[in-house]
């Protein structure tokens, strides 16, 4: 058990996740980074020290959620501020798409927040404190050709956020979701360099974002002086969406 | 040791806000004591957390009445 609020943080192993965790770390939380490997968790640990420790989490398995939810509450407390951040692509155009691209972009990125959220809420609800906080995409409201099951995903998260919002907050538990644009990380690091020069002419800032940047606005909503922000998304992105 | 239908009660009455004189058997928690589906899920919390007890979902939205409640309870115990 801990005396400070617990974090927790899907996908902390790298990119955006990990720049999370930092965040939040900074801003005196204790976090909980999952990884799906045994490696991933334990460098998670080593990079946290006293202030967290990382674990081993699928977030596309039921059982996996509920039992390392269930061990986290009884470890350390349960999770007050919830950062659904764990997502994958399987990027292919429409008719080349095969149902199990579909389908495991839908399972990581969407499914996941049922499991992982429905899984945290009794222990927010007794508190009458939490903040839910779900990494979405400048994807989901723009579209990108080739990513059809990931922006899907991504919209249906926008929309779980905004319903979400409205069931807990009676209990004092905010639900928003943050969308990156372009973020430097091994996802963007992958992109051929003239897409990248094609994808820079949109940005108006004329850059990448950086993981940090991400983690900032995440670090802003867990935050007291985020309390009155619910059922939001907002958009990190440079200037490529203004909606 | 109070009785499971105090301790009920005495639950009922913090969770919900009543007074425990409307905590009657047969009162509903939505239609009687205003509560609403959130209530009632913080209310079996509360239950599984005074009983020691672990009440599954699916018996969880049965329980929809003060007896309904110490039924549970009693049967469970």
């Amino acid at each position: 058990m801990t005396d400070k609020k617990v974090a927790l943080v899907t996908g902390a192993s790298r990119g955006i996740g990990r720049a999370i965790a930092e965040a939040l770390v900074e801003a005196g939380f204790f976090v909980i980074g999952t990884a799906t490997s045994d490696n991933g968790a334990q460098a998670i640990g080593q990079a946290l020290g006293d202030n967290g420790a990382g674990r081993v989490l699928n977030v596309a398995d039921s059982d996996s959620v509920t039992e390392t939810i269930k061990a986290i509450n009884e470890e350390f407390g349960a999770p007050l501020v919830l950062v659904n951040n764990a997502g994958i692509t399987r990027d292919n155009i429409m008719l080349r798409m095969k149902e199990d691209e579909w389908a495991d972009v839908i399972n990581t990125n969407l499914n996941s927040l049922y499991r992982v959220s429905k899984a945290c809420l009794k222990g927010m609800t007794k508190a009458r404190w939490g903040r839910i906080i779900n990494i979405s995409s400048v994807v989901g409201t723009m579209g990108n050709a080739g990513q059809a099951n990931y922006a899907a995903a991504k919209g249906g998260v926008e929309g779980f956020t905004r319903a979400l919002a409205r069931e807990l907050g009676s209990r004092n538990i905010t639900v928003n979701a943050v969308a990156p644009g372009f973020i430097q990380t091994d996802m963007t690091d992958a992109l051929p360099d003239a897409q990248r020069e094609t994808l820079l002419k949109e940005i108006p800032l004329g850059r990448l974002g950086q993981p940090q940047e991400i983690a900032s606005a995440v670090s802003w909503l867990a935050s007291d002086g985020g309390g009155y922000v619910t059922g939001t998304t907002l958009h990190v992105n440079g200037g490529m969406f203004t909606g | 040791m109070s009785s499971i239908e105090e301790r009920v009660q005495k639950i009922i009455v913090e969770q919900l806000g009543v007074k425990p004189e409307d905590v009657k058997s047969e009162a509903s928690f939505v239609e009687d004591l205003g509560a609403d589906s959130l209530d009632t899920v913080e209310l079996v919390m509360a239950l599984e957390e005074e009983f020691e007890t672990e009440i599954p979902d699916e018996e969880a939205e049965k329980i929809s009445t003060v007896q309904a409640a110490v039924d549970y309870i009693k049967a469970h115990s």
